[in-house]
């Protein structure tokens, strides 16, 4: 279903609240990662706020989608959505990595079962949804209507593991299942396309026999657009690829890589703040969010 | 249980174990058998077993088991990090999965998956692991696994089982599906002694006396089917030294309250696994009696080398595994 104008005000600013609560939860903590949380907001807030069949209030629902984060360092991100979702207190996410926290930093079902997964180290996350995806079509077969999300880094595509898992979608036409790339182009030692070149990536997904769409992963049309597609497309699992902004809405993280997982501290934190409040400068601070 | 008659030493009846596992055509049966078996017997029983192979279903059994269900097996090609995350998700929808390959490759190439997607997941994969040992012969060290006990057991909530033949891999098997936990199976390429029957008991996490002795001078624990050299060793040294033989099937939960009774009866140990001494089935034995009932131990396992091509036979004498061996560990622990 097209997304109403309304509606993508809606996004958008659950969007920023999103973001906001990601930089005062990371200064607050005093480490963990700002870029990729930053710039997965948007496609979260769709998730989260439009696209998942879930239920916060019964989170072990049968019926409900899959979300898998396979990256599981940008899992601020995956918290904030999920508080604002209503799956937990938003004043928890104050916990972050903290001893005793469900909030781990990185996520581990042990504290906070509610999480699909338990994920950090990269390249496993893609292989588990293709799991839950046949485990589906193996009880459901082409009528379920339950659709597996995996949630993809794009530097975590330089592990075989990866793509280990999309051969096996592909021979096994998982149409249930939709990856997410998050084509922000950094990683921690640089450049992804100068560690190592993924492109050209849509070409990669395509000759393991995914159906491909690219979109701006910061445009809540083009994310809620290809969510439905992917919906429509039977015979092969749906790669999203999402091209995103590296630390996306504070113009002093964007697109450099040593932001990936650079401390947030109170300057930057003050300074990144009031760039969301105003929303770059174009409200007055008096009248910011 | 029974009270013993003085100066006795016999296998144990209570074990209903195969009388003729003395004798020179004893029946012989690759353990990796009994896993196929148990698999297929498994998933008659329960929907929701799966079972995923990376290549390898004739050679670790697996076969049976997807022959007769095409629809619940899945082949994941030569992919084993895949083989356990995929495993992961398909326990995440409520499935119970067996993975199989050769246990080089699974637990040993992708250790990583398994513990991360796995035992830190705490999703209950079945993890056949076939082909360990030297006893794999003639393909080489390569294909030998000498390290997996030593990998799984390290791991938080696996559970890690070396099951002595055929019929009680089949036990094991079964055993496995209710656990709700990761379990890692070891199997074994080569026909091996039979010593078990159908009758005999067996459970996850018990240790049994196959080798009873009134007065032991020495015990022997050993895990797999080199439980049948030490057998054939309690046997030649009727008369001479008197020993007592268990079978430590289960190295994951230790079987403690038998280990330590068991030190406290025998006060010489030596431990017998297809293994690297160091991290194995020896190793466990040693943490646990350390703490709680030090006694001298004697260690038969590979030392700190890879394998090599040969025959099964040849090659467990040339690694110092088999009857002479223990016999030369247990005159040794004897001095001291």
């Amino acid at each position: 279903m097209a997304l109403t104008d309304d509606k993508v005000k809606e996004l958008e600013e659950k969007a920023n609240k999103i973001r906001i609560s990601i930089i005062d939860i990371l200064e607050d903590a005093g480490s963990g990662h700002v870029a990729g949380p930053l710039d997965m907001a948007d496609i979260f807030t769709v998730l989260f706020f439009h696209t998942l069949r879930h239920d916060p209030r019964n989170s072990t629902w049968p019926e409900r989608d899959r979300l898998v984060l396979s990256n599981g360092h940008i899992c601020p991100v995956l918290y904030t959505a999920m508080a604002y979702a209503d799956y937990f207190p938003i004043e928890e996410l104050w916990t972050l990595r903290q001893f005793g926290s469900r909030l781990q930093g990185h996520p581990h079902r042990d504290f906070l079962p509610m999480l699909e997964t338990s994920s950090g180290p990269l390249g496993a996350g893609l292989s588990q949804a293709v799991g839950m995806a046949l485990a589906d079509k193996m009880d459901h077969g082409l009528t379920s209507q339950r659709r597996i999300y995996a949630l993809l880094s794009d530097g975590e595509l330089e592990s075989g593991a990866t793509w280990e898992a999309a051969m096996l979608a592909g021979k096994e036409k998982l149409n249930n299942l939709v990856a997410v790339v998050d084509r922000n182009n950094i990683q921690i030692d640089g450049y992804v396309e100068d560690i190592m070149p993924l492109e050209p990536l849509s070409d990669k997904w395509r000759a393991w026999n995914w159906h491909v769409i690219e979109i701006d992963g910061h445009n809540m049309e083009e994310i809620s657009d290809a969510f439905d597609a992917a919906k429509s497309v039977f015979e092969k699992p749906t790669v999203i690829i999402a091209h995103t902004i590296a630390g996306k809405g504070v113009k002093e993280f964007e697109r450099d890589y040593r932001w990936h997982s650079q401390l947030v501290n109170k300057n930057t934190e003050q300074m990144a703040l009031k760039e969301l409040r105003t929303l770059g400068g174009k409200l007055d601070v008096k009248d910011a969010l | 249980m029974s009270k013993m008659p003085f100066d006795i030493h016999m296998l144990n009846p209570e074990l209903k174990l195969n009388t003729k596992l003395f004798d020179k055509n004893v029946e012989q049966i690759p353990i990796r058998q009994g896993f196929g078996e148990g698999l297929l017997e498994a998933g008659e029983k329960d929907q929701k077993i799966v079972g995923l192979c990376a290549d390898l279903t004739e050679s670790t059994k697996m076969n049976l088991f997807a022959e007769k269900f095409p629809q619940r097996f899945i082949e994941i090609g030569v992919a084993e990090q895949n083989l356990a995350g995929v495993a992961s998700g398909l326990a995440a929808m409520g499935k119970i999965p067996f993975i199989s390959s050769y246990a080089m490759f699974s637990p040993g190439r992708n250790w990583e998956q398994i513990r991360t997607t796995i035992c830190y997941n705490d999703r209950p994969v079945k993890i056949a692991g076939s082909h360990a040992g030297v006893s794999v012969g003639p393909d080489g060290g390569t294909h030998q696994a000498l390290e997996d006990i030593a990998i799984t057991r390290v791991l938080p909530r696996m559970i890690v089982i070396s099951p002595c033949d055929s019929i009680e891999a089949k036990k094991a098997t079964l055993a496995s599906v209710d656990t709700g936990t990761p379990v890692y199976i070891r199997l074994a390429r080569e026909k091996t002694p039979v010593m078990t029957t159908e009758k005999t008991p067996f459970e996850i996490g018990k240790a049994q006396i196959f080798w009873k002795s009134d007065k032991p001078q020495v015990g022997i624990i050993a895990t797999g089917a080199l439980l049948h050299q030490a057998l054939l060793v309690a046997k030649a040294l009727e008369g001479k030294i008197e020993v007592e033989v268990m079978n430590l099937s289960t190295i994951k939960p230790l079987d403690e309250k038998a280990l330590v009774s068991f030190a406290e009866k025998v006060r010489r140990i030596v431990t017998v696994e297809e293994h690297q001494i160091t991290g194995g089935m020896g190793s466990a034995v040693a943490e646990c009696l350390a703490k709680h009932r030090p006694v001298p131990i004697e260690f038969i396992g590979v030392n700190d080398q890879f394998g090599q091509s040969g025959t099964p036979e040849e090659l467990i004498e040339y690694y110092g595994l088999g009857t002479k061996s223990i016999i030369k560990a247990v005159e040794k622990i004897l001095k001291r």
